[in-house]
């Protein structure tokens, strides 16, 4: 599992508006990938073309390549539905199904697709899901109520449950402790550095120290101006981002000293 | 820094209240004074004249003290409060005459043999409508069943998949053409289609189904659609996320989320046919007697049935005009239980919530 993702001279449209211009990077497998950057810089929209989501939305499209270890997700005959197996999506608003239990939830990528699978398959996943989403000991004992009635911390947990619980190679995550507290974040944060064992891990955040506490690598994007296309401006190991970098605007970024 | 120069009206916090005793002991002193001077005005007492009265009167009188005692504000909430529950009132007004006067004079016949027998053989006193209960419950069944999947699926297709290209804003374009047709047509284009499928002059059940579906499948698309359209983007998403193909997405995700709302619409818009009449009349006649098979034969509904012993009474007038009221009583009975099932189902499957 867990799989390298490349892209080269990626270009994401709205329309006629160039949202994200000629993106190339390199996200390695087993290690966690933080973008950062001013808000409308099209990090999202650049995440959201990892894994094909960009394409729910009417008119968004892609020009260039992203390759996930080495085969092309926009060549001819790639099914989205299939990528989108392989490479799961957290978003940044927790998003649990409302007509659904705790456990459907997590089972939901499953139960959804129709695949048949034993009870005892069943309730092991669910367990090994949330255990991995430090969530099982808070949920254990009301699997069957409905998820919609958990906190905002333990929603967004059990969004990560239910990711996970489809094996993808890949994880995305945009922003996924904007609207948690502390102590969830920092639970959050352990569970991604327990999942980048296993996983491709990549983050959108605007929380600096989150950037360094967890990530390996950091990638800058910004823009020039509004109504200017986001760039992605440097991408290193996270250190050398937040200590020594290259250009300019990335230290002003990290630093604070941005606009 | 700014600061801040300007300040909405006083300095204090507080501001003076009404008693509690203001709006009952002056709403009685306006029916008294108004009742007072309708009688004065028109020599007699007219109900209606000494509400307005009343009503003009109470509406002045606690604009005036709460003006003074509490404030523009507060009398400006009151005014609204007050004329929305004049509103409401008056609004309340036909149902419960309508109810009163059906229940009133529809009991006289709401009896066990009102609901075992037709009217086969019966000539003035006697018989019932069981053939035309019978009837309502096969013709609107059968109507549902052939517009709720069409309607359904279209609204599926409006709100899922046309996304606002030119097949479907010409599908929503017919659909409000629909809404507006008038029911005659309806049971005219009914008619005229079984004539030209199974022969002329046929009436059946199903014609009068098909005159219903006619007017019930705009109401049932219409309804979907904005309800399908209320379910939140990001559920979508989340599904498609986790590799769950679009049609699945739609039919295990977004239908679930709705259907409390879905059966609601589909409830109300049964009840906008099920006291259709006039289609009904063309496509597929009177009879008198039990009809079990949709497919074949003159059907009875429960309108038909009120118009037809209303309108073609025997010499003794009294027993059609029992039967009549009974049959409307009960058509408000079943669109009444409809209602509730309807809510039940929905709370039934409503998103769950609870913590
Ligand atoms: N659905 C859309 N349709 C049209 N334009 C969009 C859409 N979503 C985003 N954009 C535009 O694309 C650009 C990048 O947006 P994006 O959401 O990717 O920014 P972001 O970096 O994620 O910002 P934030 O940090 O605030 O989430 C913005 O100029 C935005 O207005
Ligand atoms: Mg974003």
């Amino acid at each position: 599992m867990s799989k390298r993702i490349e892209t080269t001279d990626l270009n994401v449209y709205y329309g006629d508006f160039r949202a994200v211009e000629d993106v190339t990077i390199t996200i390695q497998p087993r290690a966690v990938t933080a973008f950062i950057g001013p808000s409308g810089c099209g990090k999202s929209t650049f995440l959201r073309t990892l894994n094909r989501m960009h394409e729910v939305i009417p008119g968004a499209r892609v020009e260039g390549e992203v390759l996930l270890d080495g085969e092309n997700l926009y060549g001819a005959g790639v099914d989205p539905v299939r990528v989108r197996r392989q490479v799961g999506m957290v978003f940044q608003r927790p998003n649990p199904f409302p007509t659904m239990s705790i456990k459907e939830n997590v089972l939901a990528g499953i139960k959804l697709n129709f695949n048949r699978m034993p009870r005892n398959e069943q309730d092991e996943l669910v367990e090994r899901s949330l255990r991995s989403a430090n969530l099982w000991e808070e949920v254990k004992n009301r699997l069957e109520l409905p998820g919609s009635g958990l906190s905002g911390g333990q929603q967004q947990r059990l969004c990560i449950a239910r990711a996970i619980a489809m094996a993808p190679e890949v994880l995305l995550m945009d922003e996924p402790c904007s609207a948690l507290d502390p102590i969830s974040t920092l639970a959050i944060e352990d569970l991604m550095s327990e999942l980048k064992e296993k996983y491709t891990i990549v983050i959108v955040t605007h929380n600096m120290q989150q950037a360094a506490r967890v990530s390996d690598t950091t990638a800058f994007f910004n823009i020039a101006g509004t109504g200017s296309p986001g760039r992605l401006i440097e991408s290193g190991p996270t250190d050398k981002i937040f200590s020594t970098p290259d250009v300019k605007a990335t230290e002003d970024y990290i630093s604070g000293r941005f606009g | 820094m700014t600061t801040i120069t300007h300040r909405l009206g006083s300095e204090t916090l507080t501001a003076g209240r009404l008693p509690r005793a203001t709006t009952p002991s002056v709403a009685v002193a306006s029916i008294i004074i108004g009742y007072a001077l309708a009688v004065l005005a028109s020599g007699e007492g007219n109900i209606g004249l000494a509400t307005l009265f009343a009503f003009v009167l109470f509406l002045v009188t606690i604009e005036i003290a709460t003006r003074i005692v509490e404030g523009p504000r507060q009398a400006a909430d009151r005014r609204a409060g007050n004329l929305i529950a004049g509103a409401f009132l008056l609004a309340l007004v036909p149902l419960g005459s309508v109810t009163w006067v059906t229940v009133s004079k529809g009991l006289a016949r709401f009896d066990a043999a009102f609901f075992s027998q037709s009217m086969r053989n019966v000539v003035g006193e006697g018989g019932g409508a069981i053939h035309a209960v019978y009837g309502t419950l096969y013709v609107t069944g059968m109507a549902t069943l052939i517009s709720v999947p069409i309607g359904l699926l279209t609204a599926v297709y409006l709100a899922e998949y046309g996304a606002r290209n030119r097949l479907s804003k010409s599908i929503t374009f017919f659909v409000d053409v629909m809404t507006g047709v008038p029911s005659i047509v309806a049971g005219l284009f009914a008619y005229a289609l079984m004539g030209i499928l199974v022969g002329p002059g046929t009436k059946s059940g199903f014609s009068g189904s098909i005159a219903l579906s006619v007017l019930m499948i705009p109401v049932v698309v219409r309804a979907c659609e904005e309800l399908l359209r209320l379910v939140p983007n990001e559920l979508r998403e989340a599904a498609y996320a986790l590799g769950v193909p679009k049609w699945l997405t739609i039919v295990r995700v977004v239908i679930p989320t709705a259907i409390s709302g879905i059966i609601s619409g589909i409830i109300l818009s049964i009840a906008r046919v099920i006291g259709e009449t006039a289609p009904l009349l063309i496509a597929m006649g009177f009879t008198a007697s039990m009809n079990n098979n949709v497919f074949a034969n003159p059907m009875m509904t429960l309108p038909v049935f009120v118009y037809d012993s209303y309108a073609h009474p025997g010499t003794d007038v009294q027993p059609y005009l029992d039967r009549a009221w009974a049959g409307a009583l009960t058509l408000i009975l079943i669109v009444m239980i409809l209602n509730l099932i309807g809510r039940l189902i929905a709370r039934r499957f409503a998103p769950k919530t609870g913590r």
